[in-house]
């Protein structure tokens, strides 16, 4: 069992974190790491960023291309992370596209993440059966979990082949939307939360967009495993930097 | 070899479609219902008779002589410029409308970069009483006003991208972003053979009305079908796509495909990615593309802004990879130059991406006999003003 598949068995609400690496600074990333995990966050997922991310809203956006403008790039943030496992012990799982991590070769990035302690991956444009059909052996070769997205418009039938093919959680995209375009949980929310819960997947579910607080924390949680934090991260970091993280974390765990 | 794309949706080894999850559905729909829609007897017949009655098809094979004499060679001219709107875009937005209708949906959204496909939507939407949404970069919208205008005046919705580069790339970012949030109701009209497939596939189909009415007319020009060769210029690709989609496996055919080399293929300011792309994924396909060593997407340049994109679709990225087509660079100034000197010749004002395909006639000798076809994508109207600034007119 890899970290990932560790803190899952644990008997609480998981709180994932997003941040964008290379964002407010480039050298910010260790020490964003340390001070999320001592301030009680369970997973941490660092955003390499992409010139061109279609999935993200105006948040992460602008953190993607203010990181780039740092400087950040795919071996800038390995070399950050060489030592990372000397300090921090909770899951880390880099989420980013698919084409710089294509760029850098796949199978080269697997083996990096590997070295270096990284515990999984996300990469929204990555679609499930291209990677079932070419990549899934490559990851498993490295002990990587690849970690897929539904939305309330996906089909039971699609979201049990995810499920079969996941080896971690499944990331519940809350609504149909980019990231940090909605903030709080309606109605129709519950009903798609409580109609996955049913299905019984062999993944627990960790639910994303659309939580910044405390109130949508627990919401979120009430069906599922866990939930993750993005835009609202992000634009804390904006506003506040990386001195006061451990206000905003408490704010989110109450 | 097979160039056309295949039940995975590749053309090779480009193609595909790398997209969210939050896609998968509208994406899916379209895959599914694409081929039974465009093979259904009532969708060929209103998709005919719109291209007759309303684009004024067939658009015209014209014998340009005073060309062909400068250049000892035979050249004929696929008069796109002359339909409703100016450009071949608007065969495909009236199939993918007349697509959107069959499957239910009421609102269209579509990127734009010179703002062409942005007015040939904008007019289908108005012919069909859809709700339209261009989403067209901020620089683009402040260099292109009068095509903004058009939009206006048909009743779209112009919505500035106003993230990365503010061009055509970041329209397309906003316009996919626009279609996550809004997965049920909506169909998004891409302009080019790009994005996931089906897209590729289906605009180059409802392109492929050009090579379908160069073979007959070419027959009877010449008492034959298929000419020696056939030249397009490529941008993302769709009339190129088009020009070349019935000639494909005539081995008899030659195809070019005429790529902006800006400033100069080296120069930095470019947009030749047959030289300067490597595989990669923009927009949801594996293809040529432009980018940094480490995977970041970089910014075109061309002065025409149809040209101005950092991939090309997946089917030419095939076709050159496989050496089925030969791609050939042009520079503003040999493309804007190739422009005045068909107004001259020839009395017609061509679009500044149609010239870049002209150009090509000074880089490359054909034979006296030799039967070349090339697709005059567009009308050089919206072209105007940088045709004066450049020569000062």
């Amino acid at each position: 069992m890899n970290r990932i598949q560790n803190k899952l068995q644990e008997n609480k609400k998981l709180l994932s974190i997003y941040f964008t690496a290379g964002y407010p600074n480039l050298n910010d990333t260790v020490s964003i790491i340390q001070d999320l995990e001592k301030n009680g966050v369970d997973l941490i997922e660092i955003g390499l960023p992409f010139s061109d991310p279609l999935a993200d809203g105006p948040t992460i956006q602008h953190s993607s291309t203010q990181a780039l403008k740092n400087g950040m790039t795919t071996e800038i943030l390995f070399n950050q992370l060489k030592d990372i496992r000397q300090t921090v012990s909770i899951p880390l799982i880099i989420m980013g596209y698919f084409n710089p991590m294509l760029q850098y070769g796949v199978e080269a990035f697997c083996q990096k993440c590997q070295e270096l302690g990284i515990d999984g991956l996300i990469i929204p444009d990555l679609p499930v059966d291209v990677y079932h059909e070419e990549y899934q052996s490559t990851f498993i070769k490295y002990g990587l979990t690849n970690i897929f997205l539904i939305t309330p418009q996906t089909s039971d039938e699609r979201i049990r082949y995810i499920d079969s093919v996941s080896n971690g959680f499944i990331y519940m995209v809350s609504s149909a939307s980019t990231t940090g375009a909605k903030s709080g949980f309606g109605d129709e929310q519950n009903q798609y939360f409580k109609r996955i819960a049913n299905l019984n997947l062999k993944n627990p579910q960790i639910v994303g967009f659309g939580i910044s607080n405390n109130q949508t924390f627990t919401q979120a949680t009430a069906y599922a495993k866990g939930a993750i934090i993005g835009s609202a991260f992000v634009k804390y970091l904006k506003t506040h930097g990386t001195n006061s993280i451990s206000g905003f974390v408490k704010t989110v765990l109450g | 070899m097979n160039y056309n794309v295949n039940e995975k949706g590749y053309y090779g080894e480009f193609g595909g479609a790398y997209i969210p999850e939050m896609l998968y559905p509208n994406v899916e729909e379209l895959r599914q219902n694409y081929l039974k829609v465009m093979a259904e007897p009532e969708f060929q017949k209103e998709f005919n008779q719109l291209l007759k009655d309303y684009v004024g098809r067939p658009s015209p094979l014209y014998y340009a002589k005073r060309l062909s004499k400068k250049y000892n060679t035979k050249i004929y001219l696929k008069r796109e410029d002359l339909n409703h709107t100016g450009a071949h875009k608007i065969n495909n937005t009236i199939g993918q409308i007349l697509m959107a209708k069959r499957l239910g949906k009421t609102r269209i959204i579509a990127e734009t970069g010179a703002g062409q496909h942005g007015v040939a939507t904008a007019t289908v939407c108005a012919l069909m009483g859809l709700e339209c949404i261009v989403y067209m970069g901020e620089i683009d919208i402040a260099r292109q006003a009068p095509n903004v205008a058009r939009m206006k005046m048909l009743g779209a919705k112009v919505v500035p991208a106003t993230s990365g580069s503010k061009t055509l790339k970041d329209a397309t970012n906003e316009a996919i972003r626009d279609w996550i949030n809004n997965p049920v109701n909506t169909h998004y009209i891409i302009g080019s053979a790009i994005g996931p497939h089906p897209y590729p596939d289906m605009v180059t189909r409802f392109q492929a009305i050009i090579s379908e009415e160069i073979k007959w007319q070419l027959k009877e020009h010449e008492g034959k079908e298929n000419p020696d060769y056939v030249v397009a210029c490529i941008g993302g690709g769709s009339n190129a796509a088009g020009t070349y989609y019935h000639f494909l496996h005539e081995e008899d055919v030659n195809i070019i495909a005429v790529e902006a080399a800006g400033l100069g293929i080296h120069s930095g300011e470019s947009a030749a990615t047959s030289v300067l792309g490597r595989e990669g994924i923009i927009h949801g396909c594996k293809t040529l593309l432009m980018q940094t060593i480490d995977g970041q997407i970089t910014e075109p340049y061309s002065i025409s802004a149809g040209l101005d994109y950092p991939g090309v679709g997946p089917m030419h990225a095939h076709l050159c990879k496989t050496g089925r087509a030969e791609f050939m660079s042009i520079t503003d100034d040999e493309a804007m130059n190739a422009g005045l000197e068909l107004c001259k010749l020839e009395g017609i004002i061509p679009a500044i991406e149609s010239s870049h395909a002209l150009a090509i006639f000074e880089q490359k000798q054909f034979k006296p006999n030799d039967v070349v076809v090339l697709s005059l994508s567009g009308r050089g109207d919206k072209d105007l003003q940088n045709y004066i600034e450049y020569f000062k007119i």
